[in-house]
C-alpha cells in the first residue's frame, strides 16, 4: 500500500513538473516578459534590473528552477494587465470560486447519490424513468445554456433571483464570504445549480448503473435471504459496494467543477478565479494564465491522491492486493 | 449508388435503423441542419456580412412582425444592427460545423497516428504517449482548449488574430479530443502486431507497418465512426462554449456560440429572439448528433458501452 | 408416530410469463421435511431445483412467481404472506446457504458485522450479546480463533472457511429449516466432504430440517435421508436415499444412478442418458421424460404419468416403473 502511494506521489510530482514547464514556457517564450511587465515609461536601468531579477541571462534550466521556486512560494509574478502581483489578485478572487464550487459540489454529491440510489431501487417506476429522461437532456445541454435558461426564468420572468454577482460579502479573517448575508446566499442559488447540474447528472447515472450491478450480486441475495431490512440492504450493503467507481468519477468531477466554474462565472459575472482566467486569456495576461494553470493542477493532483486514499479506506481487499502489485 | 443504398437498407444495420424512431429523427435533424449549413448562401434571404445590404433602421424587428420604420418582415426577426437572425443562424451554423468537423478530423488523424505508433512501438514510446493521454484526460477538454487558444493568441500578431481564430479553435479542440481515438487504435494494433502475417512480412524483410495499417483500420472503423460522431457533438458544444466565453470565433465570423454571446446581452431588454433561435439551433444540432452517436454505438457494437 | 413436518410443500407451481407464453420451471411438486431430516433434491441443471428453493423462501426474481400451491412452515402458511412478514421469517425460521462462498459474502463488511447485523435483526439481544452469539456461531462451524476472526474481511478466509462463515450466517438466528443450494459445488473436492459433514452434524444436533439442493448424487448419498429426483420442473421420484439409489423406480432416476461413478463399481462403463433435458418453455406433452426414456410407450406421449404410491416411504410418477424384486 505504501509503495503504491509513493509511486502515485512520484507520478503527481512529475505531472506538476510538466505543468510547471508549460507555464514557464508560456511565461518565458510568449512575447518578451520584460516588455510586457514594464510599461511604456521604462528606463534602461529598469530593464536591466528586471532581467537580472528574472534571471534572463542565465540558462533556461536555471530560469525554470527559479520559476518553480517562486511559484512554490506563491510568487507568480506581476499581472501584465493589472500591474499587481498575481498572488494578490488570485487570493482576492479565490473565495468566490471556492464557495461556489463547494456548494455545487455538495449539491451534486447529495442529490446525485440520492437520486442514483432511488432510480436504481425503484427501477420500474414512472418517476425513475422521468428522472432518467431529464438527466439525458441534462447531460447533453451545454452549461452556459442552462445558466442562460435559469436567468431567463428566475431573473427575467419571475424576478425572484439575481442574475449576476455575489451579492453582499463579509470579510472574515481576510476571506470574503457570501455565506453570511441574505443577498450573498440568494446570489449563490442560480450559479450553484448551473455549475452542479452536469456533475449531479453524471454522478446520478453512475451511481444508478453501479447500484443495478451490485443489486444483482449473490451477497445481496444472501443478505435478503437472511431477512435483513431493505434499507440496510440498499444503503449499507449495496451502496458501499458502488463507492469505488463512484469515487473515481466523483473525484474527477470535483476537479472539473473548478474548471467549469469558468463558464458559470462568465454567465453570472461571478467575480472568481474563472472569470479572472477567461479575462487573462482574452488579454493574453500570461502570468495570470500560468498561475491559474499551476493552481488547478495542484488541485487536480491533490484530488487524485485523496481518491487513491479513499479507495484504501473503503475496500479492505486493496490494502493487501495493491501492496503486493 | 442506389443499389448500395438499398443494400444498406436491407442489411442488419439498416433494419435496426428503420426500427429506431430516435435514430431516424436524429439522422433527419442532422441531415437538415447540415444541409442548411452547407447551402446557407443559397437559402439565406440576406447576406448578414455584407454591410451594404444592412439597414440599421431594420434593427430589433420582432419575428414575423413588420418593422416599425421600414415595414420589412423577417422570419426570425433581426438583431440590433438589422441583421436577419435566420440568415446569421445559417451562416453561424456553417462556422460551428466547419470548426466541429475539422477539429474532429484533426483529433482523429492525430489520435489514429499516435495510437498506431504507441501500439506498434510498445515499450517506452507507448508508455510516454499513454501517459500524456492520461495527464491530458485529467484536465477537462475545455480548459486545455482555452489554454491553447490563449497561447496562440500570445504568439499570433494582433492583425492576424481574427482571421486565424477559426484555425486556432480547430487545433485547440482537436488537440483536446485525440485520446479516445488513440486508445482504440492502440488496442487493435497490439492485437494485430502478433498476427502471423505481420511476422511473415517482417521475415521477408518488408516493413510491416503499411500492411498492418491496411488490416487494422477496417477493424477499428466502427468504433472510430462512433467516437467521431460523439466527438463531433462534443466539439460543437466546446466550440459554442469557447465562442460564448469570447475566446472562440470572432464577431466578424460568428458561430452559434458567438451569436448566443451577442444575444445574451438583449436578454433583459426583451429582444428574446436574438438569443432564443441560435440557442435552439445549437441545442437541436448537438442533441441530434449526440443521440445519433449513442445510437450508432449501440447498433454497431454493444460491447463498446 | 412421526412428528409433524417442519416444511410442507403442496402442489407448488412456479410460472414465468414471457412473450412466448408461460413456462413452468416448477410444476406441481409436493413434499414434506421432518425435523432433523435432510431431503436431497437432485436433478440436472434447469430441472427447477433451485427455483423451488427460491419459491419457498420467497426470493423469486420477477417475473417468476408462485402461480398455485401452498408452502407451510411449522404449521403456518407462508407462500401468501405480505413481504414484510416474509422478511421476518427469512433468516429467523428459514436459513439459506448459497452456492459460491466467494460471492455470497459482502466483501466490504467485516464478517462479525454481517453476523451481528443478522442476529440483531431477528433476536432481541444487545450488541454485546450479539457479538457473543456471533463468536459461538463461528466456533460451531469450526472456525479457529473465532473471537479474533470477527474483525476479518471475507477475503481473508479460504474458500472452505468462507463457506463455513456462510453456514454460520445462515444458522445464526437458529432457523428450523435450511435451504442449502448447491453448498459444495464451488468448493475443492477435499473440502466438500467437510462442509457436508458439518451441515449434517449441525442439523442433527439442532433438529433442523434441511432441503439440500444439488446435482451431485455423491453428496446426496452421503448426506441425505430421503431424496427427491426432479426432472423438467416435476418430481420424478421421491423416497429414502437407499431405496432410490439401489432400487430406483423411475427410469430417469435409474439413469441418473447409472451415471454415477462412485455408485456403479463393477459396471464396465458409465451409462448415459441420451439427449438433453427440454427447456422449461418446450416441455413435451405427457411425461416430460418420454423422448429420452428407454421404456416410453404410447400413454407416455399423451397423458401425464400417474403417481405410484404403493410404497409408504416413497412415490414415483411413471406409467411403466421399474420393478425390483425385494
Amino acid at each position: 500500500m505504501l509503495a503504491f502511494l509513493i509511486r502515485r506521489l512520484i507520478q503527481s510530482v512529475v505531472v506538476l513538473l510538466v505543468v510547471g514547464a508549460v507555464s514557464f514556457g508560456m511565461f518565458r517564450f510568449i512575447g518578451d516578459p520584460v516588455n510586457n511587465m514594464l510599461g511604456q515609461e521604462r528606463t534602461q536601468a529598469d530593464i536591466a534590473e528586471l532581467r537580472d531579477r528574472l534571471g534572463l541571462d542565465r540558462s533556461v534550466l536555471v530560469q525554470y528552477a527559479v520559476f518553480l521556486r517562486n511559484a512554490a512560494q506563491g510568487d507568480f509574478g506581476v499581472s501584465y494587465r493589472q500591474g499587481r502581483p498575481v498572488a494578490d489578485i488570485i487570493a482576492e478572487r479565490a473565495p468566490a470560486t471556492l464557495e461556489l464550487a463547494a456548494v455545487s459540489g455538495v449539491m451534486a454529491l447529495v442529490f446525485g447519490i440520492g437520486l442514483g440510489v432511488i432510480t436504481a431501487i425503484k427501477r420500474n417506476s414512472w418517476a425513475s424513468s422521468a428522472i432518467m429522461t431529464i438527466s439525458l437532456v441534462g447531460v447533453s445541454l451545454p452549461t452556459f445554456l442552462i445558466g442562460i435558461l435559469l436567468i431567463y426564468v428566475f431573473s427575467v420572468q419571475l424576478e425572484w433571483l439575481p442574475s449576476f454577482g455575489r451579492g453582499e460579502t463579509v470579510l472574515v479573517g481576510g476571506w470574503s464570504t457570501g455565506f453570511l448575508t441574505q443577498s450573498g446566499l440568494v446570489a449563490l442559488i442560480l450559479p450553484a445549480i448551473t455549475l452542479g447540474l452536469y456533475q449531479m447528472t453524471l454522478i446520478m447515472r453512475i451511481v444508478r448503473s453501479e447500484m443495478l450491478e451490485v443489486l444483482r450480486q449473490d451477497y445481496i441475495r444472501f443478505a435478503r435471504a437472511r431477512g435483513l431490512r431493505e434499507r440496510s440492504i440498499n444503503f449499507r450493503h449495496a451502496l458501499k459496494n458502488t463507492l469505488v467507481p463512484v469515487i473515481t468519477v466523483t473525484g474527477l468531477q470535483m476537479g472539473s467543477i473548478i474548471a467549469f466554474s469558468i463558464i458559470t462565472e462568465t454567465v453570472f459575472q461571478w467575480p472568481g478565479m474563472g472569470l479572472l482566467f477567461i479575462n487573462a486569456v482574452q488579454f493574453v495576461d500570461i502570468p495570470v494564465m500560468a498561475a491559474y494553470l499551476m493552481l488547478i493542477s495542484v488541485l487536480f493532483v491533490s484530488i487524485n491522491l485523496v481518491v487513491d486514499l479513499l479507495y484504501f479506506a473503503i475496500d479492505p481487499r486493496l490494502r493487501i492486493e495493491r501492496a503486493k502489485a | 449508388m442506389i443499389r448500395q443504398f438499398s443494400a444498406f437498407w436491407q442489411s442488419d444495420f439498416g433494419w435496426k435503423f428503420r426500427h429506431s424512431p430516435t435514430a431516424i429523427l436524429s439522422a433527419l435533424v442532422t441531415l437538415i441542419l447540415v444541409g442548411a449549413a452547407i447551402f446557407a448562401p443559397l437559402i439565406a434571404p440576406y447576406n448578414p456580412f455584407d454591410s451594404s445590404s444592412l439597414n440599421l433602421m431594420n434593427g430589433f424587428s420582432a419575428p414575423m412582425a413588420p418593422n416599425a420604420f421600414t415595414g420589412e418582415v423577417f422570419l426570425l426577426g433581426t438583431d440590433d444592427q438589422g441583421r436577419d437572425v435566420f440568415s446569421t443562424i445559417l451562416y453561424g451554423m456553417r462556422v460551428s460545423l466547419f470548426v466541429g468537423v475539422l477539429a474532429v478530423l484533426f483529433g482523429l488523424v492525430l489520435g489514429v497516428t499516435l495510437g498506431l505508433i504507441a501500439g506498434y512501438a510498445g515499450g517506452r514510446v507507448d508508455g510516454f504517449i499513454m501517459r500524456v493521454a492520461d495527464i491530458q484526460l485529467t484536465f477537462p477538454a475545455i480548459l486545455v482548449a482555452m489554454l491553447i487558444f490563449g497561447i496562440a493568441k500570445g504568439i499570433i500578431a494582433p492583425q492576424y488574430r481574427d482571421q486565424m481564430a477559426i484555425w486556432v479553435l480547430i487545433i485547440a479542440i482537436g488537440l483536446s479530443d485525440w485520446v479516445p481515438f488513440a486508445r482504440v487504435v492502440r488496442g487493435a494494433t497490439m492485437v494485430e502486431k502478433n498476427r502471423d502475417y505481420v511476422q511473415a512480412a517482417r521475415l521477408i524483410g518488408r516493413k510491416p507497418v503499411a500492411i498492418m495499417v491496411l488490416h487494422i483500420l477496417p477493424n477499428v472503423l466502427n468504433p472510430i465512426l462512433v467516437i467521431a460522431t460523439i466527438s463531433l457533438a462534443l466539439a460543437i458544444i466546446a466550440e459554442a462554449t469557447l465562442s460564448f466565453l469570447g475566446v472562440g470565433a470572432p464577431p466578424t465570423q460568428p458561430s452559434l456560440g458567438t451569436l448566443i454571446r451577442i444575444g445574451q446581452t438583449f436578454l433583459f431588454s426583451g429582444e428574446w429572439w436574438i438569443l432564443l433561435f441560435p440557442a435552439a439551433t445549437l441545442l437541436a444540432l448537438a442533441l441530434a448528433v449526440n443521440s445519433l452517436g449513442d445510437w450508432l454505438r449501440d447498433a454497431l457494437n454493444p460491447r463498446l458501452k | 408416530m412421526t412428528p409433524p413436518p417442519v416444511l410442507s410443500v403442496r402442489n407448488l407451481v412456479v410460472e414465468i410469463p414471457s412473450r412466448a407464453g408461460i413456462s413452468r420451471p416448477v410444476n406441481n411438486i409436493s413434499y414434506d421435511i421432518a425435523p432433523g431430516e435432510i431431503l436431497g433434491v437432485v436433478g440436472e441443471s434447469g430441472a427447477g431445483k433451485s427455483m423451488a428453493g427460491n419459491a419457498i423462501i420467497g426470493l423469486l426474481d420477477r417475473p417468476a412467481h408462485i402461480a398455485s400451491g401452498e408452502v407451510w412452515l411449522n404449521g403456518s402458511r407462508i407462500d401468501n404472506l405480505p413481504l414484510e412478514d416474509l422478511r421476518r421469517i427469512r433468516g429467523r425460521q428459514i436459513g439459506m446457504v448459497f452456492q459460491d462462498p466467494l460471492t455470497s459474502l459482502n466483501p466490504l463488511l467485516r464478517i462479525g458485522d454481517q453476523l451481528t447485523e443478522t442476529i440483531r435483526e431477528h433476536l432481541p439481544v444487545t450488541a454485546a450479546q450479539a457479538r457473543e452469539r456471533a463468536v459461538a456461531a463461528l466456533e460451531e462451524v469450526g472456525i479457529p480463533a473465532a473471537a479474533e476472526r470477527l474483525d476479518s474481511y471475507p477475503h481473508e478466509f479460504s474458500g472452505g472457511m468462507r463457506q463455513r462463515v456462510v453456514i454460520a450466517l445462515a444458522l445464526c438466528a437458529e432457523p428450523s429449516f435450511v435451504i442449502a443450494d448447491e453448498p459444495t459445488t464451488a468448493l475443492d473436492v477435499s473440502v466438500q466432504a467437510q462442509i457436508i459433514a458439518l451441515l449434517r452434524r449441525l442439523c442433527r444436533d439442532r433438529g433442523t430440517a434441511v432441503m439440500l439442493v444439488t446435482h451431485d448424487m455423491g453428496v446426496i448419498a452421503e448426506a441425505a435421508d430421503r431424496v427427491a429426483v426432479m426432472y423438467a420442473g416435476r418430481l420424478a421420484e421421491l423416497g429414502p436415499v437407499r431405496s432410490v439409489i439401489n432400487a430406483p423406480r423411475h427410469p430417469y432416476a435409474d439413469g441418473l444412478m447409472g451415471a454415477m461413478p462412485s455408485l456403479s463399481i463393477g459396471q464396465r462403463r458409465l451409462r448415459q442418458i441420451p439427449g438433453a433435458m427440454p427447456r422449461p418453455s418446450k416441455i413435451p406433452p405427457g411425461c416430460a421424460f418420454h423422448p429420452r426414456c428407454p421404456r416410453a410407450a404410447d400413454p407416455c406421449r399423451v397423458d401425464p404419468p400417474p403417481t405410484i404410491l404403493d410404497d409408504p416411504q416413497g412415490r414415483a410418477a411413471c406409467w411403466f416403473p421399474l420393478e425390483h424384486s425385494a
